[in-house]
């Protein structure tokens, strides 16, 4: 037994059972409200980029602010979702994993039928939903894939102090096939985010130091044969590279970079101001209410705005570590630490890729990139934490 | 749990953490430490131009009358920008504009091809302005035209009709004054370059035009005015995001003249006359020019060249086998002041100041045999006359070499001869320098020719840069001549040794031939009519003036230009008095008498002095005749220039005669000042007025000039 969880148990054995009404009570006193705060302090931040980034955009020449609008229906969404995350029962959440991830399998799959898959910036990662709507059916993978790997590592808990080889190398299974179908789809961030998280879910399950060593050397192993023996598509290297010198060739795969650093470089201390940023207004900046939706920041807000961002975001990632250090049993920790490395990639990387330190991927930022899917899934992200924490009858904060 | 999970757990944390470093240490690095030069990369991205160019100002005469004006041509611009938002890039629009316009489209996609891109035809065809800036495509198109696209605004998005200033050339009395005005042609590559660090707005940009040579080059930036100039901030699609900054176009300021265009038309006939004249005597008379200055002050009143062009062949670029022709015809080069020409004996009024300054007599009697001998050398006088003995003032009259050659000969001596030093005088070369000879005058005109005086530093300064050459030969003695005609190697051979050993000397025969204009001594007619004009005002060169002011469109006088003296004669009074008397002899009793016949000398004495000047080889002389007149109360200088001509009496000096008739009213034997070409038969004093719409106030009627 940890410390940690030697130290709660103890403090749950004396308290008794409550009614239904004292539970509903609890459930507000014990929630992470760091943690719910910090998450909305980025929506609002997030909201007012998107706003600023499509206001001048030319997809929404009639109303400007189509786009704040579509964002704001998206979050409308997402918090109820979140809710329900963080509302459902332990056990139930545990039966219905396979089934969850078997069906998040199937919608990736369906982006391969035609009339239904639809293809966007290269990646054929989203389905064509009624009235023009998308959803990018990765993201919820990504969630199902974290339930099904807890649930593989954490099985025989009580007894055993690590997890079994065989049970690497099953939750390695499920976290292939998915990934596989990922690659397909030449949706690059994702695949690079997932097997993040796999490594980091494996690790903090307590398996053999050898996995997580042989892993990660794996996972470099497997970056550098694809590029060698051509696996990965011309312009997909070039996106990945051109982070290194974008000036080389601004008009092409270096533009992005280029203008992205622009954008944010020109920002200074202080930024040019809400609305007031030449890159953002004269969308200079490819995709700025969505994957670059950073560089909006940087530009009208500064240093000091984004930084802010950054911190707020830091915020988001702290809670997560500490509610998975703190969770009672392993199967909460896993999930805990594989939604925390899933906002901690990608925002690395999204956020590292306008700087210009990251290759350029299409990956949106938690809580603040416009796009309803991921928005929806960060959020159910957040109610998995706190689902988490309640179930951790430890300390509140 | 165990603790290796707690551990990981919180490696994984730690790794977090540091991420979260590694981005806010990035972004501060680019925002704070780098970011100025992200900011004008920023800049650079999104500012765009519109350059409305200024009208160009107006040369006018010194009468006011416009020598050079604008007129408005109907322009149809295409924005391609514009275009581009178009189903297939436009190619409807340009169908539709090829129909309304009657030009080709293939004529029309030339047009909007940016210089130097895939498939481009080279200027003036193609686009060299900015890519954002609205392509001209037709000129001079019909008003019904323009309102009819105008009208149809939704079938010809991005096409656009507006007034345009073009140069015109009103050429009042049908002067020509070519090589003064100059003309206009697109901004140079170095001109551009030499502005490309100003990030101002009235800098030079690709699509101007500049003056390229005459006035029109030398005032450039007055004329040029500010263009107007819009910043606007744009977004990647070309879509105007707000106005920067907005400015309004200054036009370009006038330019007025001490030109009279009357008088230039009359000295343009009369030397298109005076070269007639020289071929009916046999002679090509290839070429010539001709310069009336206002001996007072160095006004240039008028100034021609022969052969001249005409101007409108620029007016909206020039094709390349105009071109090729203009540079077969040589017009391009104003003979008066930037071609050089063996002055003959118009230079010997120097030598005669020369000899004034060094206490020659003046009154004294020289010997004019018909010829001179010196050691081996014999040197003739013109047709080989002899007068005997006769003064320096009848020397000059009937043109005698030999005097001269006399004079310059004891001054060779006096120097030391074949031994002299380095710093010897050279009286002659020195009082020609003084008179502004072979220097530039400095005239309000680019391109000027310096011109050169032979001399003995001339001589020396030649030997040091042909030395090596003739030393080189000397040894190598020409051998693919050789093989043909040893004989003519040897003489060559033989000259070029003699020209390495002592090629810098300073020869008797230098000398004496330096005394009467012949040699390696090469001046402008400009220059001659300035040192004229030096001794009719009694020693002042002043440097010759064009422009008399620069006046702003709405009549304001911006610079009004006083007269430069260059220099002051340093010769003694009474040899410039002497000159003074000598001269107007010439024209009563001398070679200039023959021309004169019958003009009322009495009432306005003219002095003068011909000049026939040989050249290399067998070439007919050029005809000089330099002048100025009244003789007692000097106003304007004439000269003129006929090269393979003949004589300066025969073929130059009635024309001169002709223009000061002209000038003075003359009719037979009375003077009408009334009848003088100059409006109040003088040079006007006052700048003309300008009306608040920017025309200029001139003559009417028969002082007119324009056709109204």
């Amino acid at each position: 037994m940890s410390s940690f969880s030697r130290t709660f148990s103890a403090d749950l054995r004396t308290r008794p059972r409550s009614s239904d009404r004292q539970r509903g009570l609890r459930y507000w006193r014990d929630m992470d409200w760091i943690l719910l705060v910090a998450a909305f302090g980025l929506v609002i931040f997030g909201s007012i980029l998107v706003w600023s980034a499509s206001r001048a955009d030319m997809a929404s020449p009639d109303d400007p602010q189509s786009f704040l609008k579509r964002h704001l229906i998206g979050v409308a969404i997402a918090l109820p979702l979140g809710f329900l995350a963080s509302r459902v029962d332990y056990r139930w959440l545990r039966a219905y994993t396979p089934i969850i991830y078997v069906v998040s399998v199937l919608a990736l799959l369906l982006t391969f039928v035609p009339g239904i898959g639809k293809t966007i910036a290269g990646a054929r990662a989203w389905i064509e939903l009624p009235l023009g709507q998308t959803l990018q059916p990765s993201e919820f993978t990504k969630i199902a894939l974290i339930l099904m790997m807890a649930v593989l590592l954490s099985e025989k808990r009580d007894v055993e102090s690590e997890p079994r080889d065989r049970d690497v190398i099953l939750s390695l299974i499920v976290a292939g096939i998915p990934l596989a179908i990922i690659f397909l789809q030449n949706d690059t961030g994702t695949a690079l985010v997932v097997p993040a998280i796999v490594i980091a879910v494996i690790a903090v399950s307590g398996a053999r130091t050898r996995w997580v060593i042989g892993l990660i050397a794996g996972g470099i192993l497997l970056i550098l044969v694809a590029i060698q023996l051509g696996l990965l598509r011309e312009y997909q290297v070039a996106r990945l590279t051109s982070f290194i010198n974008p000036g080389e060739d601004a008009a092409t795969a270096g533009y992005n970079a280029n203008q992205a650093r622009i954008a944010i470089g020109g920002g200074g201390w202080s930024g040019y101001g809400l609305f007031q940023g030449p890159q953002t207004q004269g969308n200079f900046v490819p995709v700025n209410e969505s994957d670059f939706v950073f560089t909006v920041a940087g530009e009208e807000f500064g240093f000091i705005g984004s930084a802010i961002l950054i911190l707020l975001l830091g915020v988001v990632l702290w809670r997560g570590v500490m509610i998975g250090l703190r969770a009672d049993d392993m199967y909460g920790r896993l999930v805990a630490t594989g939604v925390v490395t899933w906002f901690a990639i990608q925002m690395f990387e999204n956020i590292g890729m306008t700087l210009g330190i990251m290759p350029i991927t299409g990956i949106p930022l938690p809580f603040v990139s416009s796009g309803g899917t991921a928005m929806m899934a960060s959020w159910i992200g957040i109610g998995l934490l706190e689902n988490v924490r309640l179930h951790s009858r430890g300390l509140p904060t | 749990m165990s603790e290796r999970s707690d551990l990981r757990l919180v490696i994984v944390g730690i790794i977090m953490l540091s991420l979260l470093v590694t981005l806010l240490g990035r972004l501060y690095y680019l925002q704070v430490m780098t970011g100025d030069t992200y900011r004008v990369a920023a800049a650079n991205n999104t500012v765009r131009e519109i350059v409305t160019p200024a009208a160009r100002g107006l040369i006018l005469d010194q009468a006011g009358r416009p020598l050079i004006a604008n007129r408005t041509s109907l322009v149809v611009t295409v924005d391609r920008a514009a275009l581009q938002r178009q189903p297939n890039d436009g190619a409807d629009v340009l169908a539709g504009l090829s129909e309304a316009l009657d030009i080709p489209v293939e004529t029309i996609e030339d047009r909007l091809r940016n210089c130097g891109t895939e498939g481009a035809k080279p200027p003036p065809v193609c686009w060299n302005g900015s890519v954002y800036q609205p392509v001209p495509i037709a000129k001079d198109v019909r008003t019904r035209t323009a309102l009819t696209l105008m009208e149809k605004r939704r079938e010809f998005p991005g096409v656009n009709a507006q007034l345009e200033a073009v140069r015109v050339y009103p050429r009042p009395f049908e002067s020509n004054a070519a090589h003064i005005l100059g003309y206009l042609g697109p901004v140079t590559e170095e001109q551009l370059d030499a502005e490309s660090d100003t990030t101002s707005w009235d800098r030079l940009r690709r699509t101007d035009v500049v003056g390229r040579t005459g006035l029109e080059a030398y005032y450039d930036d007055v004329l040029r005015g500010q263009p107007g100039v819009t910043t606007l901030a744009v977004d990647t699609a070309g879509r105007i995001t707000g106005t920067l900054d907005e400015r309004a176009p200054t036009p370009g300021s006038y330019i007025v003249t001490s030109i009279d265009s009357r008088l230039q038309a009359v000295v343009e006939r009369q030397l298109v006359r005076a070269v007639q004249r020289a071929q009916a005597q046999g002679y090509p008379g290839d070429s010539g020019a001709a310069v009336v200055v206002d001996v007072r002050n160095g006004h240039v009143l008028a100034m021609a060249s022969y052969p001249t062009y005409d101007p409108d062949i620029w007016v909206g670029g020039v094709t390349k086998e105009q071109f090729d022709e203009l540079m077969q015809s040589q017009s391009l080069a104003s003979n008066a002041f930037q071609g050089l020409y063996a002055p003959g004996s118009t230079y010997k009024v120097i030598s005669a100041a020369a000899a004034g300054k060094e206490g020659f007599s003046l009154s004294g009697a020289y010997d004019c045999p018909r010829r001179l001998r010196l050691g081996t050398q014999v040197f003739r006088n013109f047709e080989s006359a002899g007068y005997g003995s006769i003064s320096l003032s009848r020397a000059l009259e009937v043109s005698c070499n030999t005097v001269f050659y006399g004079i310059a000969d004891r001054m060779w001596e006096r120097a030391g001869g074949d031994r002299a030093s380095r710093e010897a005088a050279d009286p002659i070369a020195e009082t020609a320098l003084m008179f502004g000879l072979g220097a530039r005058t400095g005239v309000d005109l680019p391109g000027e020719a310096a011109g050169r005086i032979a001399s003995r530093d001339f001589k020396r300064a030649n030997w040091e840069s042909k030395r090596d050459t003739w030393c080189r030969n000397a040894v190598e003695g020409y051998p693919k001549t050789r093989k043909k005609d040893p004989q003519l190697a040897d003489y060559f051979t033989a000259l070029d040794k003699e020209n390495c050993a002592d090629g810098f000397r300073w020869r008797e025969g230098d000398a004496i031939n330096a005394s009467i204009g012949q040699g390696d001594t090469g001046v402008t007619p400009l220059q001659m009519a300035m040192a004229y004009a030096a001794i009719a005002n009694g020693g002042t060169v002043y440097q010759p003036q064009v422009a008399k002011a620069v006046v702003s469109p709405t009549g304001e006088v911006i610079k009004d230009f006083a007269p430069v003296v260059k220099s002051k004669v340093d010769v003694p009074r009474s040899t410039m008095r002497f000159l003074q008397n000598a001269l107007p002899g010439v024209t009563t009793d001398g070679s200039g008498r023959q021309p004169f016949a019958g003009f009322p000398l009495d009432q306005i004495g003219v002095a003068s002095k011909t000049g026939s000047a040989q050249v290399t080889g067998d070439k007919p002389p050029i005809s000089w005749f330099a002048s100025y007149a009244p003789a007692k109360d000097p106003k304007y200088a004439v000269v003129m220039m006929v090269t393979q001509g003949g004589t300066g009496s025969k073929t130059s000096g009635p024309s001169v005669r002709k223009i000061y008739e002209a000038l003075f009213g003359v009719s037979g034997q009375q003077v009408r000042p009334e009848r003088s070409v100059l409006v109040g038969a003088t040079p006007r004093k006052q700048l003309p007025v300008i009306r608040p719409d920017g025309t200029p106030v001139f003559p009417r009627g028969r002082y007119s000039g324009v056709s109204e």
